[in-house]
């Protein structure tokens, strides 16, 4: 059922009525206890570069905001779908064996909660070995790891949730192996498997600004770490905000493409 | 030897105290091109019952045979409507049914696979739903796909568990005229379960109730000596069909309804150990009884 408006256009007075109210606290904020956070007219001013040339190139760290932005969601893709590529398979493994889940589950579940912070140093080691690129593959390592457990588990359960009526249907038919994973298996997996998704986007985005910032990664982490030692505060606002809505984005369109599949 | 046969095979689920037997000497024959009802309470053990039978899942003891070699898992030659349908979400109804051609008849060409779906759907009147998933469909129309899926099967035996259970009655009268005239065209072996006295005198040959569970048996068979096609509306004021009716009512209110009440008494064995002759017997274990826990019993006596 859907619930009556409050008031005509009450879906986009009351979000714009909202967001005045945090823009408020942030003027009294800025304008009491701390001097140094730039009020938004301050940040507008200093930020108006970046957003009115998104695609300029002015050095390594100091590009448009839409280059920034480009050069993050470049990387979290790769980390991404390499988080994909293994993620499923594995979440498929531990569903359909028991023996397989026994052996790898505890230490899932204890390397799961750990933070893509904890994982940098570790993944950046691992390619000491390519010298220069240590930096890149470690954060690119550490993307796909963070972002992996989702699926993962997502995906276990629903390949443990694939209703018994649906195997029957494989052996009465005498499916082979083969054609059950792909004519039923997979298919009534799906809808876990987005959910898995979506919540492994969310993850990778996350991370790749914590990665950005710790390796010096040219992209919107490494802008805000650069700008924030430089002292150009307003800037670090701008990052913010640009993540955040770009986080937003994201999710939506996951959103959407997991409601293509929700209809079984 | 019977077309289809189950010889004295019980079934139990679950272990220690909490096993329970659901099916207890079923002892069930059929023969080829028989339509078989059978009729019981609900958790009674009407899909246990099917299940021996369709091979997906078997008894712990006695035998399941058709053409005499004992099934052991399913297979084609035993198609089967399964109660709630049991069709794939995300395929449409012809790729539903074109899943089973294709499996049961792969070195068909693409077209005459093809055709052999389309006939299957067009046996069932659903030439209009072709491309429509199982979720846009009525209860009615979904077990229709599920009876053409069955049938695309080609298979020796139609095993029909509560087809028309979810449905309204007039729907299931509907369905119930298409699988007599499916039957009758058809000429396969059909055994049908379901929960509706009536629903298996209009269909069956032959009616067979099933007693209350736990412990469920199959009673009497009555036969159905009824002129087909049966007319619904006729039959209503038929006096076979009234004793009939009567005779199955009267097994599974009667005899088949009694709740069995049982007694558990433990039972403990006389504990004899052969004697170490290298020790010293032991003077104090005089005081008790030797008692060991893996010595007791439990029985349960029927009163």
């Amino acid at each position: 059922m859907k619930k009556q408006p409050l008031f005509p256009y009450d879906w986009i007075v009351l979000p714009i009525l909202g967001t005045a109210v945090v823009i408020l606290f942030w003027v009294i904020l800025s304008s009491t206890v701390s001097k140094d956070l730039p009020d938004p007219a301050k940040t507008w001013e200093e930020s108006r570069l970046y957003i009115f040339e998104p695609f300029a190139d002015r050095g390594m760290q100091d590009k448009g905001i839409l280059s920034l932005l480009g050069l993050s969601l470049l990387t979290v893709a790769k980390g991404y779908f390499l988080a994909l590529l293994i993620g499923v398979p594995l979440g498929f493994a531990l569903g359909l064996s028991d023996a397989f889940a026994k052996m790898f589950d505890p230490i899932i579940q204890v390397l799961r909660p750990v933070s893509p912070l904890a994982w940098l140093p570790l993944g950046v080691i691992l390619f000491f070995g390519t010298g220069k690129d240590a930096n890149p593959w470690g954060a690119l390592f550490t993307i796909a790891l963070c972002s992996m457990w989702p699926t993962v588990l997502n995906t276990a359960v629903g390949v443990r949730a694939v209703p018994q009526d649906y195997l029957n249907v494989a052996r009465v038919l005498k499916l082979s192996k083969w054609k059950t994973l792909w004519k039923i298996l997979v298919p009534a997996t799906l809808p876990y498997m987005f959910t898995g998704f979506r919540i492994s986007l969310g993850i990778a985005w996350l991370a790749i600004v914590a990665a950005e910032m710790l390796t010096g990664t040219a992209g919107v982490g490494g802008f805000l770490w650069s700008e924030y030692n430089a002292g150009n505060n307003s800037r670090i606002i701008l990052c913010i905000a640009a993540i955040g809505l770009v986080g937003f984005v994201l999710d939506k369109l996951m959103g959407l493409a997991e409601a293509q599949f929700k209809t079984a | 030897m019977s077309f289809l046969q189950i010889q004295n095979a019980t079934k139990s689920f679950g272990s220690g105290t909490s096993r329970h037997t659901v099916l207890r000497d079923i002892n069930l024959t059929v023969e080829k091109g028989e339509f078989v009802a059978i009729v019981g309470y609900s958790g009674s053990g009407k899909t246990t019952l099917i299940n021996m039978l369709a091979g997906l899942g078997r008894p712990d003891c006695g035998s399941v045979t058709i053409n005499g070699t004992e099934i052991t898992e399913p297979g084609p030659d035993r198609g089967i409507v399964f109660q709630n349908y049991s069709l794939l979400p995300w395929m449409t109804v012809f790729e539903n049914i074109y899943l089973a051609v294709d499996q049961i008849f792969p070195n068909w060409t693409a077209q005459r696979k093809k055709e052999e779906t389309e006939r299957n759907i067009a046996l069932v009147n659903l030439t209009r739903a072709r491309d429509k998933k199982p979720g846009e469909l009525s209860g009615g129309m979904r077990q229709r796909v599920s009876v053409a899926r069955a049938l695309a099967m080609d298979p020796q035996v139609l095993l029909l568990d509560e087809p028309l259970g979810a449905l309204d009655a007039l729907t299931r009268g509907t369905l119930q005229t298409e699988i007599e005239d499916i039957w009758r065209r058809s000429k396969k072996t059909v055994v049908l379960i379901t929960n509706d006295v009536e629903e298996g005198i209009v269909l069956a040959d032959r009616i067979i109730p099933l007693s209350k569970g736990p412990d469920a048996t199959l009673g009497p068979a009555v036969k159905v000596e009824l002129p087909r096609p049966r007319d619904r509306k006729a039959l209503a004021h038929d006096e076979t069909f009234k004793s009939i009716k009567l005779k199955v009512l009267d097994y599974l209110l009667g005899e088949g309804a009694r709740t069995k009440t049982t007694v558990t008494r433990t039972l403990i064995l006389p504990d004899i150990e052969p004697e170490d002759i290298t020790h010293q017997p032991i003077s104090w274990s005089l005081s008790s009884r030797p008692k060991r826990k893996k010595e007791m019993h439990e029985t349960k006596i029927e009163i």
